[in-house]
């Protein structure tokens, strides 16, 4: 190209297609990876793809790609894009938004669509994407003139990054990716209907900051939303200097070392009895960025019965949705805890602490340490103990899921990546990959349920041709273990449909070029998880574990939080 | 108790399959729905009426502020304001019945938009009590088919309290 030409079309609006408007957008909001899968109508977006200075990894499922997304964005705080063909790729998306939506993930979701003029004809491929998705994104937009892509992306992250973060889907059938258009310069985001307060109450922050300092027996209750807000440091800060407890959800876990003596661990129905102890027994129950779920609070009438309840959210709608709260603050976690802190005072609160450190020395998370099989908590145990607490740690849905959440000690936030909210099978080993490319130096463990394996394991094939060193320690109970039980527990140990066939795992893994081999014996286990922290290549390790061992304690649905069963039986043992 | 809730909306599509979808996931009764362009043609108004306690309606107003393409909400309970309903209602006319059935119109102060040998139709606006009443009066003549807008309602001078946030 002579000079000349160059100048020209730099003195006129230059004009590209719609698929490269979409990229330099994208490039522009600092998506560096992205997840995804082809198809008919994203092919022209594809295209562009291929010169772009974007990694591009590609899954064996679309569910796989949005659930590696979903761990991309936890792990690194970043927006996490996919992207899907029309149809059946889109379809295959929703398991992934809707955990995504459920856990407050920030993702950016772009699917292709049948041409504008056959929308609605049930065209080869089409299905209503925006209709399906609707109630599992936290907003979506089909785009339907062309001179509106980069400004309707520009709104995506906007919107799925601010306030409390969620999944954004736009779907762009294929003639807006083919049309050629003028290259607008970036306008202001104008979202009239989309306000995010930040800062609380200057009022409510004092009158929640009084209430603190004139608590007794306060227990800080903390959610996914501090590490959503990247406030660790902030409520850090805040507990130390006001003296106070923090008990965290599965979603919370890793917001404060878990090895500070002001950690109380997990509460809930799988939380420790010391969480649920306090959480029945405080005065002051301050929840942050923690939505009241029902696997964390048991019977809603009698949860915290004696507390006065503060509830810091950056999410309007999360307040007073279960519980009624006297002290409501809406706003950013990181601003409010920050301008808390500056109004409190330090507490001895020493007849507060002598109870809780009572109730950690007489109920503290235990198993049978001596029992001739692998007891799950003890692979699990071993792991925390060879990786010295260090290692990002994902999981699937289920009791190993538990036992993670128990024997895992987690020191940071975005250091444990679960499915809490949807409680998705098989998320455990797209999340491992999305979190490996996330943390490239980072060791990732899939601790994973036989049967949420199951679901994903195809993913496996990703893993070897990015060549990446994912972990999957596989809690082999040849059950649905949380299905059994519950079906031992409440169903008189009728296991009906709960046992699987499972395929030799190990064979599995060499047979998609990875490493794996499988443990049987108790005395192996060390030197397994020795072998499989050393291994560079993507590594499986089935441990047959005790088939029947039960997750410890428990709330059964319906029970008070402090209606634990479960807490004697190793006494006995 | 019957809340009537008005949301200004982007007039886009797909923002009443999301109103209505919202409702039906969150298990919120609608008791009427009422939607129109306003003066801005970038804008529709949403008057929805909605049975519930007080914590469930305030939780309705919640989720729906929280739909990026709901521009504003806003709860008219125990505010002044007006609220209309509009009917258009058939009813048997006979023509020994026309005198009682026109003063009947006359009373409520509706209007007859069209006529058949055998029936009338009439409009009728107001307060949803009075749209009741005349149906109700209209019983023993023999009611043949009922149309209703919903009710549609704004506030009087002032501001209301419940403003969205």
């Amino acid at each position: 190209m002579s000079n000349k030409t160059s100048e020209t079309v730099t003195d006129r609006p230059q004009r590209k297609p719609g698929s490269q408007i979409i990229v330099d957008t994208l490039i522009e909001q600092g998506a560096d990876v992205i997840f995804g899968y082809l198809g008919g109508v994203v092919l022209p977006l594809f295209d562009k793809l291929y010169d772009a200075p974007i990694k591009f990894i590609i899954p064996r499922h679309e569910q796989g790609g949005c659930h590696m997304a979903d761990a991309y964005a936890r792990a690194t705080g970043k927006v996490g894009v996919v992207i899907a063909t029309s149809g059946p790729g889109a379809t295959n998306l929703t398991t992934g938004l809707a955990n995504a939506m459920m856990d407050s993930v920030p993702i950016v979701a772009i699917t292709g669509q049948v041409r504008t003029d056959l929308i609605g004809n049930d065209a080869f491929q089409e299905a209503d994407t925006t209709g399906i998705t609707r109630p599992i994104t936290k907003h979506n937009e089909i785009v339907k003139d062309p001179s509106l892509l980069a400004q309707t992306i520009r709104e995506a992250f906007y919107i799925a990054s601010t306030g409390r973060p969620g999944p954004v889907l736009i779907d762009i059938p294929v003639d807006m990716q083919t049309t050629e258009i003028e290259v607008e310069p970036p306008t202001k985001i104008r979202l009239p209907g989309y306000r995010i307060r930040e800062q609380g109450h200057a009022r409510q922050i004092s009158a929640a900051a009084q209430a603190i300092n004139d608590a007794q027996r306060p227990v800080l209750y903390i959610g996914g939303g501090v590490i959503a807000a990247n406030a660790a440091e902030e409520l850090r800060s805040v507990a130390k200097k006001a003296n106070v407890p923090v008990t965290m959800t599965l979603m919370g876990l890793g917001s404060l070392d878990q090895n500070d003596p002001l950690s109380l661990d997990m509460l809930g129905m799988h939380g420790t009895a010391y969480a649920n102890y306090a959480v029945q027994e405080c005065d002051l129950l301050i929840a942050v960025g923690s939505r009241f779920d029902d696997r964390v609070t048991g019977k809603l009438k009698t949860f915290a019965p004696h507390a006065k309840i503060i509830h810091i959210d950056v999410d309007p709608a999360s307040i007073s949705k279960n519980v009624r709260v006297d002290i409501p603050v809406v706003g950013s976690a990181k601003y409010i805890l920050t301008e808390m802190e500056k109004e409190l005072v330090h507490r001895d609160r020493t007849e507060w602490f002598k109870r809780i450190n009572d109730w950690k020395k007489r109920h503290p998370l235990r198993y049978d340490t001596n029992a001739g099989t692998i007891k799950p908590q003890y692979v699990i145990e071993e792991i925390y103990r060879q990786t010295h607490g260090d290692a990002v740690v994902v999981t699937g849905v289920g009791q190993h899921q538990m036992w993670t959440a128990q024997f895992y000690k987690f020191k940071r936030p975005r250091q444990f990546i679960t499915s809490g909210g949807l409680g998705t099978m098989g998320f455990g080993l797209p999340a491992a990959i999305g979190a490996q490319i996330a943390c490239p130096n980072e060791i990732v463990i899939d601790i994973d349920g036989d049967s949420s394996f199951n679901m994903t394991m195809n993913e496996l094939c990703t893993a070897v041709q990015y060549e990446l060193p994912v972990k999957v320690c596989l809690i082999n109970n040849n059950f649905m273990g949380m299905v059994r039980q519950w079906q031992h527990l409440f169903y008189g140990q009728r296991y009906s449909c709960s046992s699987l066939q499972n395929p030799d795992f190990a064979k599995v893994a060499e047979a998609f070029g990875a490493v794996g081999f499988t443990v049987k014996d108790k005395a192996q286990v060390p030197d397994a998880v020795k072998k499989m922290l050393a291994e560079k290549r993507p590594c499986v390790v089935d441990f047959h574990v005790d088939k029947e061992e039960n997750v410890w304690p428990m709330v059964a649905s319906g029970k008070s939080l402090h209606e634990m069963d479960g807490l004697d039986i190793f006494e006995m043992a | 108790m019957k809340h009537i809730i008005s949301a200004l909306v982007l007039n886009k599509p797909g923002v009443l399959a999301h109103v209505a979808g919202m409702f039906a996931a969150r298990a919120f009764n609608i008791d009427s729905l009422a939607v129109g362009r306003t003066d801005d043609p970038s804008l529709s108004r949403m008057t929805i009426v909605v049975v519930g306690d007080d914590r469930v309606v305030e939780q309705v107003r919640k989720q729906l502020a929280k739909i990026v393409t709901i521009v504003k909400v806003q709860d008219f309970v125990g505010h002044d304001m007006v609220a209309r309903d509009l009917m258009l209602i058939t009813v048997s006319c006979p023509g020994d019945k026309r005198a009682e059935i026109q003063a009947l119109i006359e009373m409520f102060n509706a209007k007859v938009v069209d006529i058949s040998p055998k029936s009338v139709m009439v409009e009728v606006a107001g307060p949803e009590t009075k749209i009741e009443a005349f149906i109700d009066s209209c019983r023993p003549y023999g009611i043949k088919n009922v149309v209703r807008t919903g009710t549609v309602a704004m506030a009087r001078y002032g501001r209301t309290q419940a403003e969205n946030q």
